[in-house]
């Protein structure tokens, strides 16, 4: 009860804090509503409605011809595609089953692997048309669905996506690929809140909720613009931008899903880990993770999985997605060691655990920023991640008074917004950083204040937490009123393996 | 006839063996133990999470010995299992009554 009320609290003081934001900055985006109206028409005959799709069959005959993709870019996305994938089923799975009791490590591999499953069908079906096409700021529409026109059978032609480079593209049914293991990695990653009690119809029932009413839209708020080719002539900005997702146009930067990705999971952790309640005999039993070896290899399938989900959200094999796996790489080096230093201050001792929750830490953090700070911000991010999340899985932890059983909150919040905001900080030109492209007609880059971006990205954290929160409170809600969120005390005490898979991990 | 119960650190197993077959011993039965003694535990510390581990891993051996070997049973024990160091384990004799073996239905001394 007195969660519930923390809970609540915490929500009403980040939705004041957002509107109070959004006030303040609703001049932007009023004052060029007028403008989007006028234009609109023009740019919805030069782009075709899909997401970042230009180059579609149907092109309209007046545009250049039709940029074709480049064997490079397609190699590079379909590898990148695929160790996202490996990021998840083997890499989270092993990582977090390692970490439970042995009675439940069945139960935690299963929950991930049918999450992972569940989201990729519900992605083509109609999860990539919510986040990838024109519709609102808010969510895209059902143009997509089945993955319509993606591919036309009749005439054997494949619908091209944009890039960031102007004139380069890449087939969109890879891009759908690509963004369908983010999905499908963003849900898994909720399963280490509630990891040890929570019935699997349970699990699947929130997972189809919350994809579809938070992580869809919150994808088409962060990611969904109209492309870079669409920006031919200054008349039309205004007309493009206000036909992309309210976050993209407030110009918040997130490279590979800081807020799409771990703010949001976090945030949908943390509020079932409320509505759940802790685990039967939690602070009273040793709950001690039964297997650190399992751990370690997940964390390092995930480092590696990283480079494809950071350096290849450049969405091409070129100098920005070098830059992203550089980033990917240091940053996630320097948190391994600021984790265990700070561990080996304040305790006395490092431990493995702590190396691979760095490691993790540092990857969340630098997923934002990964193609867009600089050498020396990399490693900052990196180092501030490691020991901010480990205050995150003990300090902040004892605070929440949540039995967040894997600490998804702790790492993938903490460091998620760690890294959105630095990611403004580190950005600058004058720290190093790549910039951003002010004008997407010439695709000139220069930088905004550092004040200025990094309240963007907190107006982006915060509405990312607000959105997730709230979605995810209801959906548990709704979970709870149909089919119950939680196992009997006494499948608990048995452990989630027998009681919910008939099944036992280690035979004797 | 006596049945010797000794609670030893696991890494000692191996010498003791070699000690009681050493004088003759034909047969011990082996059990992985926890308990605590005077020896404290260790905490053990998981991300935020701390566990006092309270019962630390021991080595159970079961031998029954004639009357007249168990003096030195007890010394090879003794002096196979010592490292000086707190939670060495302990030694207990207790009287056996009877002892069966299943194969042939020996009795008594004859069985073990």
């Amino acid at each position: 009860m007195t969660n519930m009320k923390k809970l609540l609290s915490i929500l009403a003081l980040s939705l004041a804090a957002l509107s109070l934001g959004t006030s303040a900055l609703a001049q932007t985006p009023a004052a060029s509503a007028p403008a989007a109206e006028a234009s609109a028409p023009a740019a919805t005959a030069a782009v075709t409605s899909t997401a970042a799709a230009v180059a579609a069959p149907a092109a309209d005959a007046s545009a250049a011809p039709a940029p074709v993709p480049n064997k490079g870019d397609i190699s590079w996305m379909l590898v990148s595609t695929l160790l996202v994938i490996m990021m998840a089923v083997p890499g989270l799975a092993l990582f977090y089953g390692g970490l439970v009791r042995s009675k439940n490590i069945l139960s935690v591999l299963m929950q991930v692997f049918v999450t992972f499953s569940l989201i990729t069908v519900l992605w083509v079906v109609y999860g990539y048309s919510l986040a990838f096409t024109e519709g609102n700021a808010f969510v895209g529409g059902l143009d997509r669905m089945f993955l319509n026109g993606v591919f036309d059978p009749a005439t054997g032609t494949f619908a091209m996506a944009a890039t960031f480079s102007k004139g380069v593209v890449i087939p969109e049914i890879l891009f759908v690929a690509f963004q369908a293991t983010f999905a499908a990695l963003t849900c898994s990653l909720i399963v280490g809140a509630f990891a040890e009690r929570m019935k699997f119809s349970a699990v699947l029932m929130f997972m189809v909720l919350w994809f579809t009413f938070s992580y869809a839209p919150i994808a088409h708020m962060v990611w969904f613009w109209m492309g870079p080719d669409a920006y031919t002539s200054k008349e039309l900005v205004d007309g493009l931008n206000a036909k992309a997702g309210l976050i993209w146009q407030w110009g918040a930067l997130d490279f590979a899903g800081g807020t799409v990705v771990h703010i949001n999971a976090a945030v949908a952790g943390l509020v079932g880990a409320y509505m759940i309640g802790k685990r039967v005999g939690y602070g009273k039993e040793s709950m001690a993770p039964h297997s650190l070896p399992l751990t370690m290899v997940g964390a390092a399938l995930l480092w590696v999985g990283w480079f494809g989900f950071n350096a290849g959200s450049a969405l091409e094999a070129g100098n920005s997605a070098a830059l992203a796996f550089m980033n990917t790489f240091s940053a996630t080096a320097a948190a391994v060691l600021a984790w265990c230093a700070a561990e080996a201050l304040m305790r006395g001792k490092a431990s493995m655990l702590g190396a691979a929750s760095g490691a993790v830490a540092g990857l969340v953090a630098i997923t934002p920023a990964a193609g867009n700070v600089g050498i020396v911000g990399a490693l900052v991010i990196g180092a501030v991640a490691g020991v901010a999340c480990l205050w995150g899985v003990s300090a902040l932890k004892k605070m929440l008074g949540a039995d967040d059983s894997l600490d998804v909150f702790g790492v993938h919040g903490v460091g998620g917004i760690v890294g959105a905001l630095l990611t403004g900080v580190f950005n600058n030109q004058a720290l190093g950083g790549p910039g951003l492209v002010t004008d997407w007609v010439t695709a000139t880059v220069g930088s905004n204040g550092i004040g200025a971006q990094v309240w963007i990205q907190a107006k982006a954290v915060l509405l990312t937490v607000v959105w997730s929160g709230v979605v995810s409170l209801i959906a548990f809600k709704l979970v709870d009123l149909t089919i119950g969120l939680r196992v009997s005390e006494e499948d608990e005490r048995e452990g989630l393996d027998i009681a919910s898979h008939g099944e036992t991990a280690y035979n004797k | 006839m006596k049945m010797v119960t000794a609670i030893v650190k696991p890494f000692k197993l191996d010498e003791v063996r070699e000690a009681l077959s050493g004088i003759g011993v034909q047969g011990i039965t082996v059990t992985e133990v926890k308990g605590f003694g005077r020896q404290k535990g260790h905490t053990e510390l998981y991300r935020g999470a701390e566990y006092v581990v309270d019962f630390l891993p021991k080595v159970k051996i079961e031998a029954a010995v004639d009357d007249s070997l168990v003096d030195r049973v007890l010394e090879a024990i003794e002096a196979s299992a010592r490292t000086g160091k707190i939670g060495d384990g302990k030694i207990f004799v207790t009287t056996l009554e009877q002892v069966v073996r299943i194969r042939t239905g020996e009795t008594g001394k004859d069985a073990l």
